[in-house]
């Protein structure tokens, strides 16, 4: 079974994020990784081909200055190729130019499974999946808790408001993946060694028969054209807890007629 | 661009609109359009008492839904309505898990674009002005759509708005051609299944009792579970725990997850990473509960308390049992 995860570079979310004072754009020209949401996909895709008894994962990923540091981090848990879109016309695409990259991009594979993850720990839109499958005309399973393979198709646990719901779908499908739903796997020494020398194939939006109106800034029909700061919240009181702190808990929720 | 008519997306829970499908009536209303909303599902007739009193005035049903994934039957028949010029000129969706399916598909089938995220819609000049909470909720990054395309598309999040009925009339009930459904279609629900959570939702629940990495032990998880059952509250979680995996994603309070905003949070062991934040700052109250006094949370929190979970909730578990 093949399988595509889609792997989304961003600016490591542990460092403030920035924006462009001319575009309102994310400012992504610094070091890039690997969305940790990601590495669930990666990891299910790997699970996934392995248990299929064969098939290969490969990756797809749109980010610019031709990034690849966080797809070999994909590469070296195991992924066995990737393509990487990366364009200066793609600077300022919105959620739906993205998708009609990745799916151009997806469909030279073929592959029997998309993955992606819910959404992006930068851009939160969480809309690009779903719109990936309809440009592809697939199914699509979102908010996967548990994905297994039964021959020609998949059965699948979505997340719901009450619990979850069991879905079948057959395959070729796209799914998305919640965190937590597996535990990826560390990159091992020879993985990373491997991953030095793993295929990166490097698309242009020309490669795809896109033209460049049709994506990035030109193509987006979406502008955010202001940032202010939010209203500030106030810290109030804070204290050491020395045996007795509980008690403050109490009392101001006693002070709320909550208790 | 002037809006003349709004669509609503109606989810439902238990025979009855759920509280987003409410506030974006609400919200619909204030622009003094023609409010309709569309849902589906067995029994979604029984649901025009309510959205007419909230302002809708026609609950388009898309049919035969059955066991399929709303996702692309829903986005299909709004699809049609549009390319048969029956369409609205603006659609209101709420951020949950089948409204963002319905808005991506639709956004793909008619080719036009989608605002998600919005925590606050407001007319500006003839155009609509979406609000997008961004880096922790610090700033707020302020968007609208530049061309002409219909009908424009928002995913908004609970809670951006309060519902207030307007104790208008039951809706008149319409069903919707669902179009020709192709394989896209093919994702079929086999059972439903409800995991039992005892006390309110999270996003209903007049106190929220969250726990963090800061518990040190999914086991230890269970005083958060029992404190928020002490005090008739939801439990609720970081990210950081849900994707350690000890509890499921339906409690993750966050971007990715529930906005709550309930009358106190209380956060036990979070350190409050900027995508928590979001989820939970606008809470009548915070009270934090971290070891670290530099933590991010006691930026926000109205009772800071810097010291161990493990010694403070037992302590509190025990003095609100003495008290019933």
């Amino acid at each position: 079974m093949n399988v595509v995860v889609c792997v989304k570079q961003i600016p490591d979310p542990a460092a403030p994020g920035e924006l462009d004072p001319n575009t309102n754009n994310l400012r992504r020209d610094g070091k890039l990784i690997m969305d940790d949401s990601d590495s669930y996909g990666v990891e299910m895709g790997l699970q996934l081909a392995e248990s299929a008894g064969g098939g290969e994962v490969t990756l797809v990923s749109m980010a610019p200055n031709n990034e690849t540091s966080g797809l070999r981090t994909a590469l070296a848990m195991g992924a066995a190729k990737a393509t990487l879109i990366s364009d200066d016309a793609l600077s300022g695409s919105d959620a739906l130019s993205t998708a009609k990259v990745l799916a151009a991009a997806i469909k030279r594979s073929q592959p029997d499974l998309i993955i992606a993850a819910t959404e992006s720990s930068d851009g939160y839109t969480g809309t690009t999946p779903v719109q990936v499958a309809e440009l592809l005309n697939l199914p699509a399973v979102t908010f996967a808790k548990k994905i297994t393979v039964e021959g020609s198709s998949i059965k699948v646990e979505r997340q719901t408001e009450a619990g979850y719901d069991e879905v079948t779908c057959p395959l070729p499908a796209l799914v998305t993946v919640t965190a937590g739903v597996v535990e990826p796997r560390y990159p091992n020494f020879k993985g990373i060694m491997a991953a030095k020398s793993k295929p990166v194939d490097d698309l242009k939006v020309s490669d795809l028969g896109l033209t460049a109106e049709e994506v990035g800034s030109t193509g987006a029909r979406q502008v955010v054209f202001e940032v202010v700061a939010a209203e500030a919240r106030q810290a109030g009181e804070k204290i050491v807890d020395e045996g007795e702190a509980h008690k403050e808990v109490v009392s101001f929720l006693e002070k709320l007629k909550l208790i | 661009m002037s809006i003349s008519k709004v669509w609503v997306l109606a989810e439902s829970a238990d025979s009855k609109p759920t509280s987003i499908t409410l506030e974006l009536l609400t919200f619909a209303r204030s622009l003094n359009t023609e409010i309709h909303a569309i849902g589906w599902g067995e029994n979604v007739e029984s649901l025009s008492t309510e959205l007419g009193n909230y302002g809708a005035t026609t609950l388009n049903v898309v049919p035969n839904v059955g066991d399929s994934l709303p996702g692309v039957p829903v986005a299909s028949a709004i699809a049609q309505a549009v390319n048969s010029g029956n369409g609205p000129d603006l659609l209101l969706i709420g951020a949950t898990y089948d409204g963002r399916d319905i808005a991506g598909r639709l956004s793909a089938k008619l080719n036009v674009p989608v605002l998600t995220n919005v925590t606050g819609l407001e007319l500006q000049d003839e155009s609509l002005v979406a609000s997008h909470s961004i880096f922790g909720g610090t700033q707020v990054a302020k968007s609208k759509f530049t061309g002409n395309s219909q009908p424009q598309i928002f995913v908004i999040r609970a809670k951006t708005f309060s519902a207030e009925p307007s104790s208008g009339s039951p809706t008149n009930v319409n069903s919707l051609d669902p179009g020709a459904m192709d394989s896209t279609n093919a994702a079929k629900i086999v059972s439903r299944h409800v995991e039992e959570r005892s006390g309110p939702k999270l996003d209903e629940a007049d106190i929220v009792v969250s726990g963090g990495r800061g518990l040190s032990d999914k086991s230890n998880y269970s005083m958060i579970e029992e404190l928020a059952k002490l005090l008739k509250g939801a439990p609720g979680a970081s990210r950081a725990i849900v994707d350690a995996g000890w509890v499921p994603y339906a409690y993750q309070v966050g971007q990715t997850g529930k906005t709550v905003k309930p009358t106190v949070y209380i956060a036990c062991g979070i350190s409050g990473a900027t995508q928590h934040l979001v989820g939970m700052k606008n809470a009548k109250n915070i009270i934090a509960i971290n070891k670290d006094p530099e933590a991010p949370i006691f930026s926000v929190a109205d009772l800071g308390i810097v010291g161990d979970t493990q010694k403070i909730l037992p302590k509190l578990i025990e003095e609100l049992k003495s008290r019933l």
